[in-house]
Order: structure tokens, then C-alpha cells, then sequence
């Protein structure tokens, strides 16, 4: 007997997009692009975060006609967002089949207490984090993989660097800690004991974790995977820069030799301007996306 | 006896955690220099685009290629993996990158998107009881030459087999405790 859905099926799809790169598309000839220079997933949205943040006004799930021409375009999974706590438009995005769903700060939250519940469907999901205690948060809601949220369409990797750091040293704490203190970390960053067992014995966090929000170069990327990311998420920094296709491929070659500074010299050559970025400390508190849904 | 795991990109780790458990030497392989000392590789799953497009770029796929020829190296092929060994790829993108070394013709995502992937209890030529085995946007086995000896099989077609020292599966017998296929694989290298 077939068993779809299980926890075990979700989680294993994203184990098989480690060391890839996930990248942002809004048209079926971006879509093209990114398979061709070696996406592991496209995230296909009706704009990317940073038009999302000049455009203002209530961000939704992208229109089903435009995710089903990027499906029929590419082999590679596609992903597709849905506002945090929309039960409705995730419904919608597993009925039309999309490989992965995004829970994302992204889109405007439609619900300020609480996330989808991620159990009850047979897609998978991935939701944003900053710390430990959201990322067992989401997991405990049913998310089968983790990224960091960093701060969407900034082209500024500093969030990203945060939230990683941040993960990755309470992870560290987890480890040495004792049973009965474990009982009072379980309560005070709000997630069950069984989780923080689970992140002890294995020394991680229980599902991947890959870095998104503000990577825009081949240079980001290595950082971040040096810094413990299993993967990475390219949202604007490939279509927003001068040559796509060229940033595309080179971040690919650089999220796999993230360690080797010759590769890294060699990919990062000729590639244009970036996207312009967004200096953190320009954005007023209702412009940072990261306080969504915590 | 040393083992290497393609690491380019896919459930990596956890096929190096299956081979230390069966007490063989694990090896990431990343460049040319790592397929040096091993006496097999494991291709795990993964996107077969990306995986196939970054051997050929960094040199791999040719040294992959020519020493499996020369009965060196043992080949095991995990979904993605099974993807890429294969002689013929139904459903690939234009120009799909191949290490195109056993006589099978293989169907790429057999069962559908990432929703209608399963898990399912298999039963697998020579072991005595079922494994359980984990299908992701998994490919099938839709033809094979009479050298290939299918291992394993379900209504939809063949989903393990081997040929001389290649072995496929659709399924990922890295995502569950069980370490038979493994052990096979091993009694498969020299």
C-alpha cells in the first residue's frame, strides 16, 4: 500500500534539494533560465520581494494560470507562496499540485496568531525563521523545512547572517545542555521538550535549513553555507541584477564549491551589477517583513 | 575499502551515515582528485539537471564514466542518481546531462509531483523480507536490456536493478534505517 504525505516523504524532498539553489521566478523565460543554470527548484511568484516592497499594498498568493505555466515550462520542482496562516490559498496551491509551499513573510500575514496547519496536507512546506524557537515552532505546526528569513528584497545578506548565527548558536547551547535545563529552555522559547531532545541528539535542527532573504552574490552564498546553511534561496538578487543568467550560474557553482576560494574568484568575475541593495537602517518597522509571524 | 558519495548536491550525508554504519570508509567527492581510492560511488538523489550539469562542468562525469568502464569503480545510482546512469532519459530537459552507463531506459517523476510521493513496503530479490522504501518525485525503470537484472519491481515497473557492478534504485534507502541495499552495494565493490 502506497502512504503519501507522511512526514518522512515531505521532509525527504527537501533533503534532496541540499547544496542547491532555489531561485525566485515570475515568468515562464526566467523559469527556463534558472533550470538551465542549475536550480535545484524555482519559487515561482507574481513578483519579487523587493517590487513587492515598491509596490506596496497587500501581497497575495500569485494567480494559479501563471504557477501552472511555469509547472508545464520546467522538470525541476516548483515552489509557490502563500500568505502566512492562509489555509485557503494553500489548499488551492496543493490542489493545483505545486511541489513545495513557502508560509512567507513575503505576502502580507492574513492571520496575526496563527500559521497554517501544516499536518493536515500531503504538499510540504517550508516556513521562514529567525531563532531556534520559531524554527520548533513551525516544525511543530508540520513545516518540513526551514530557511532563514533574513530581510526579503534587500539585496543586504546582514539579516540572513543574523538568523543564521543565531540558529546555529542556540543549536550549539541545545547540545550541552542537561535534561532540567532543557525543561526551562523548552519554556521559555515556547516549543515542546521532545523537540529540543530531537535537536540535542542530532546536533541540528530536525528538518533542512537554508539561508534566504538578502543573497545577491556568488560571495553570499559560500558565506552562508560556510556559516552551516544546507541550501540557499535567491529571491531578487538573480533577475533584479544586470545579467541573470550569468549570476544564476555563478551562484550555483558557488553554493557547491563554497569552501574552494579558486572556484569562487573565477565565478564571481564579469558578472555585471548586482541589484542595487537596501541599507537596513533605511527601513521604517512596518517595512521589515522579518516581524511577520514569529 | 573506501566508498565514495558524489557530493555535489541531494541527500549526501546520509548516505555517508548509512556506509560508516556499515563499518566502510566514507568519502565526499566533490573534484576530480576524491574519485582517486575509492573502489565505488554512490550518485544520491537530487536534481538530476543540476547533479548532471556540475559533473560535467568541474570534470567528473568523464573520470566517473572511464572507470567504471574499466571495472574499477562500482556505480550506485539513488533516484536522481538511477536518473543519471542511465543510457536513455524520458522526460529530460533539452540537452540533459547523462553519465549514460546502464542499458536501461528510465521515465523521470513516474508518479507524479512531490504530493503523490510515497512510501510502500518492496520486496527486493535475495532478501528475506520486505524494506520499506521511500519514492520522491521518484523515476522509473521503463525498459532494460536482457544484461539488466531487475531487482526489484511494482505495478508501475522496475524500480531496482543491476547490471555487472551498476545498481539502480527509484527509492531512497538512505531515508529509513535499513542498511541491506547498502550492504548489497558494498559486496558489489572490490
Amino acid at each position: 500500500m502506497k502512504e503519501q504525505g507522511t512526514f518522512r516523504v515531505k521532509k525527504g524532498m527537501a533533503q534532496m534539494q541540499k547544496g542547491g539553489v532555489i531561485m525566485d521566478v515570475t515568468n515562464v523565460e526566467q523559469a527556463r533560465i534558472a533550470e538551465k543554470a542549475g536550480a535545484v527548484a524555482v519559487m515561482a511568484l507574481e513578483r519579487v520581494p523587493s517590487d513587492i516592497r515598491a509596490a506596496g499594498g497587500v501581497a497575495r498568493m500569485a494567480d494559479p494560470e501563471m504557477i501552472m505555466s511555469i509547472m508545464d515550462t520546467v522538470t525541476i520542482p516548483v515552489m509557490a507562496k502563500v500568505r502566512i496562516g492562509h489555509f485557503a490559498e494553500a489548499q488551492i496551491l496543493e490542489e493545483l499540485g505545486v511541489d513545495y509551499i513557502d508560509e512567507s513573510e513575503v505576502l502580507t500575514p492574513a492571520d496575526e496568531q496563527y500559521h497554517v496547519n501544516k499536518h493536515l496536507f500531503k504538499v510540504p512546506f517550508v516556513c521562514g525563521a529567525r531563532d531556534l524557537g520559531e524554527a520548533l515552532r513551525r516544525i511543530s505546526e508540520g513545516a518540513a523545512m526551514i530557511r532563514t528569513k533574513g530581510e526579503p528584497g534587500t539585496g543586504n545578506v546582514v539579516e540572513a547572517v543574523r538568523h543564521m548565527r543565531k540558529v546555529m548558536d542556540q543549536v550549539r547551547q541545545v547540545i550541552s545542555k542537561a535534561d532540567d535545563e532543557l525543561v526551562v529552555l523548552a519554556r521559555e522559547i515556547g516549543v515542546s521538550l521532545e523537540l529540543l531532545k530531537e535537536v540535542r541528539s542530532a546536533g541540528r535542527l530536525p528538518v533542512v535549513n537554508f539561508a534566504a532573504g538578502g543573497i545577491a552574490s556568488p560571495a553570499d552564498a559560500s558565506l552562508m553555507m560556510q556559516l552551516g546553511s544546507d541550501g540557499i534561496f535567491v529571491g531578487s538578487g538573480i533577475f533584479k541584477s544586470e545579467k541573470p543568467q550569468l549570476v544564476a550560474e555563478a551562484i550555483v557553482k558557488a553554493t557547491l564549491h563554497y569552501d574552494d576560494p579558486k572556484v569562487l574568484v573565477e565565478v564571481s568575475r564579469k558578472l555585471g551589477h548586482a541589484m542595487p541593495g537596501l541599507e537596513m537602517s533605511t527601513l521604517t518597522e512596518a517595512d521589515r517583513m522579518q516581524e511577520r509571524g514569529i | 575499502m573506501k566508498i565514495g558519495v558524489l557530493s555535489v548536491q541531494g541527500a549526501v550525508t546520509e548516505h555517508i551515515r548509512h556506509l560508516e554504519r556499515c563499518g566502510v570508509g566514507a568519502v565526499a567527492v566533490k573534484n576530480r582528485e576524491s574519485l582517486n581510492g575509492i573502489s565505488g560511488l554512490i550518485i544520491p538523489g537530487g536534481e538530476s539537471t543540476t547533479i548532471g550539469k556540475l559533473i560535467e562542468t568541474f570534470g567528473l562525469a568523464d573520470l566517473i564514466r572511464e572507470r567504471n568502464r574499466q571495472g574499477s569503480l562500482a556505480v550506485f545510482g539513488t533516484c536522481a542518481g538511477m536518473v543519471l546512469i542511465a543510457r536513455d532519459i524520458i522526460d529530460g530537459i533539452k540537452g540533459q546531462p547523462k553519465l549514460g552507463l546502464m542499458d536501461i531506459t528510465v521515465q523521470r517523476n513516474a508518479f507524479g509531483r512531490q504530493k503523490e510521493s510515497f512510501e510502500t513496503e518492496v520486496e527486493f530479490k535475495s532478501f528475506d523480507a520486505p524494506l520499506t522504501a521511500v519514492f520522491i518525485r521518484a523515476p522509473i525503470i521503463e525498459k532494460a536490456s536482457p544484461e539488466v537484472e531487475p531487482l526489484a519491481n511494482m505495478p508501475e515497473g522496475i524500480v531496482a536493478a543491476r547490471q555487472g557492478n551498476l545498481l539502480a534504485t527509484s527509492f531512497h534507502p538512505e531515508l529509513t534505517d535499513d542498511l541491506r541495499v547498502h550492504q548489497y552495494f558494498i559486496r558489489m565493490c572490490k
